[in-house]
């Protein structure tokens, strides 16, 4: 049953990623619609596969690599699938599934690694990982726009029009679409990391206060608050705010991987 | 039901002879139903761009013997020596007639490839003719095939997507930054022709606020006008400049009209908002430097004429999509004519067999004295029986396959094989 959710949502990313691509090759509209279905359908199988998973290993999601990985792969998803239908934009669509397929399919390639039990399981703690590893999801979906904006940007700059450009979403709406972003990552951080205050506070006595975790996500938050707040600016305004957003997933890029691997001892895979 | 086609277009005329063949909604009625009533064609269309006139028409009897006559009857319509005309007119019959009518409609045939133009004013064609009664059965199935054939090749190929004029091509990189323009605004320098085909483009793609600068009010005021903007004085810069999103600049001038520090300045009022500017005039009009400011787009004449050559070749590519898809419709269209005249060439033979056998009987089968009339009734019934059997699994087949019907190219042939003897219907 797992296998076959994990080929149906493989399957489903692959179609849609190459749906996408095609809409962007060739703007036929119902190819796009297409590509939006699948992704949706992809959701769907993604979301059994990681319940059937934690079911049989009576775990949550993010208790292990694969299931930190996935979890982060199926809320960019979401995340995306969001923006899309907000935004009324399918161009992108060809460049953020890459990075879901790639996060589902690494996820089953991860060794096998588990974090020690918490001591205390719940809703509060399920909350502030959920909202943690949507943030990082929402941050790094901003990234890709802001390369896209950069990019885009550039050849506009240059004169330098291919094929592509007369496709890709106008600027003005790639950067709408990462404050959009920008904006689920800081409102879901925010929450999660209270959340993640509140739990330790309760458990005080048996965790010491400190984590590098913490100092970083703080400055996580107040770099995208930062970008935020620049990016309507006069002097941000622009390719300078899309760069500063680049930079700030640098940041949450090292917060998810040394940090979480080398100096957290609570934070192993979220 | 042949299909006769007779017209001229930009390539097979110069404007001085389209122009004088040209028709007028009223004098395309009138054209068609004197075609009508003269009995030179039963349907008949008249099509009537800029660049092209043509007629299209099923002819009572066989196509080629009426090009002439349609021929005269356009020289004498317009009042064209026909020696100036004749060498512009071509004459397309039939597939030709079909395959032309389906590449006009996809804008393969006109003078700048892909127009989305040609495809509403060939549906106003068929509208107003239909509603007039020139078309019939067969026009009917044609224009409705072509509008069908046109469609596709607007959804299916990049044949019409990409803009193919510096005015076209300057708009749409300003949707490629801001998006829609109908929350924009646009200032134009310049009254001039160039200005008016991006003001024109402007309006189409629903620009929110509009302005115009130039040096003669008067023409500043006239374009303002026809196209429903406000007039700015000339030189105002520090108010015109921090509004509009985009700058379009056509102005005869030795200096350039902006200079960096004047967008500069303006920049900081517009709190960095990002400016595209036009720069369609020759010299250039805006100085080299406002291109290095952050967050403003700077095209020349140059850069717009190269996209709109990259664009031209673009759509050059999708030149054999297109056909293809003509193709099919040309196909299909042919298998529908083949099976509506073969339908009635079954049944015209059918006839001529019921009408040999009444000879055979008459002949033959009344001599023979031993047989009642209760026998003669049987035996007529038998060979009609026959007959039928024998014109049945043809008549079948001729409906349902497609590619049966694609094969027989020549009815009149059958016709002449079959009912030699006998009056064509």
């Amino acid at each position: 049953m797992h296998y076959a959710l994990f080929i149906s949502t493989a399957v489903g990313y692959a179609l849609s990623f190459a749906l996408y691509l095609i809409f962007l090759n060739t703007g036929k509209a119902l190819t796009g619609r297409l590509g939006t279905l699948l992704l949706a359908g992809g959701l769907v199988t993604h979301y059994f596969a990681l319940l059937e998973r934690s079911r049989g290993l009576h775990t949550v999601p993010y208790h292990d690599l694969y299931g930190s990985m996935s979890l982060f792969g199926w809320l960019l998803a979401l995340t995306y699938l969001g923006l899309e239908l907000y935004h009324r934009q399918r161009s992108v669509g060809a460049l953020v599934l890459p990075f879901i397929l790639v996060f589902f399919v690494a996820a089953h390639l991860a060794p096998a690694d588990k974090l020690s039990p918490p001591d205390a399981h719940g809703p509060t703690f399920a909350f502030h990982v959920a909202l943690s590893i949507l943030a990082y999801s929402a941050f790094a979906l901003s990234f890709v726009l802001s390369l896209l904006f950069l990019g885009e940007e550039r050849l506009l700059r240059n004169h330098q029009l291919g094929d592509v450009v007369w496709r890709l979403p106008p600027l003005e709406l790639l950067e709408r679409m990462s404050r959009s972003s920008v904006l689920v990552g800081l409102v879901s951080i925010t929450i999660g990391t209270a959340l993640g205050f509140l739990w330790v506070d309760r458990l005080s006595d048996k965790y010491s206060f400190y984590d590098p975790k913490y100092a970083i996500t703080l400055l996580v938050l107040l770099l995208y608050l930062a970008y935020f707040r620049l990016a309507r600016t006069t002097a941000w305004r622009g390719a300078r705010a899309s760069k500063l957003c680049v930079f700030n997933f640098v940041i949450v890029f090292l917060s998810f991987t040394v940090v979480n691997f080398y100096l957290s001892h609570s934070h192993r895979y979220f | 039901m042949e299909i006769v086609l007779v017209g001229l277009n930009h390539r097979t005329a110069p404007v001085e002879v389209r122009e004088r063949v040209s028709f007028t909604a009223e004098q395309a009625r009138r054209a068609s139903e004197e075609l009508r009533s003269k009995g030179i064609l039963e349907e008949t269309l008249v099509l009537s761009t800029c660049n092209r006139s043509e007629v299209y028409g099923v002819p009572p009897e066989a196509s080629r013997e009426c090009a002439p006559g349609l021929s005269t009857f356009l020289s004498e319509f317009h009042a064209v020596r026909m020696d100036v005309l004749g060498v512009s007119l071509y004459h397309h019959y039939d597939r030709e007639a079909v395959r032309h009518l389906f590449r006009v409609a996809a804008g393969l045939d006109s003078m700048m490839l892909g127009e989305a133009e040609i495809l509403g004013q060939v549906r106003e064609a068929y509208r107003a003719a239909h509603e007039q009664g020139g078309t019939g059965p067969v026009l009917n199935r044609l224009f409705q095939g072509a509008l069908e054939a046109g469609k596709r090749v607007r959804t299916e190929t990049e044949l019409g997507m990409r803009p193919m004029s510096v005015a076209s091509a300057g708009v749409k990189l300003a949707e490629r930054i801001f998006g829609k323009l109908d929350e924009r605004s646009a200032l134009v320098l310049g009254a001039g022709t160039i200005s008016e085909q991006v003001i024109g483009q402007l309006r189409d793609r629903g620009i929110a606020r509009l302005f115009v600068m130039n040096r003669s009010k008067e023409r500043a005021d006239g374009l303002a006008n026809q196209y429903g903007g406000e007039v700015l004085p000339w030189g105002d810069w520090e108010r015109a400049l921090p509004v509009p999103d985009v700058i379009v600049s056509s102005v005869a001038t030795e200096e350039p009209v902006l200079r960096r520090e004047l967008v500069e300045q303006a920049m900081a009022k517009r709190g960095n908002r990002a400016l595209f500017v036009m720069d369609l005039g020759l010299p250039r009009n805006i100085d080299a430097g406002v291109g290095k400011l952050y967050n403003v787009y700077v095209y020349n004449m140059d850069n717009l004429s190269e996209i709109v050559a990259q664009n031209r070749h673009a759509r050059e590519n999708e030149i054999p999509k297109a056909d293809s898809i003509v193709e099919q419709h040309v196909g299909k269209f042919l298998s529908w004519q083949a099976s509506v005249e073969l339908a009635g060439l079954v049944n015209e033979l059918r006839t001529r067999m019921r009408e040999e056998r009444a000879q055979f009987i008459h002949a033959r089968v009344e001599s023979i004295q031993h047989l009642t009339s209760a026998d003669r009734a049987h035996v007529e019934k038998l060979m009609d029986e026959m007959l039928e059997s024998l014109l049945l699994e043809p008549a079948q087949r001729l409906r349902g396959e497609k590619d049966l019907r694609r094969k027989i190219h020549n009815v009149e042939a059958l016709r002449d094989l079959f009912l030699s003897n006998r009056e064509k219907p």
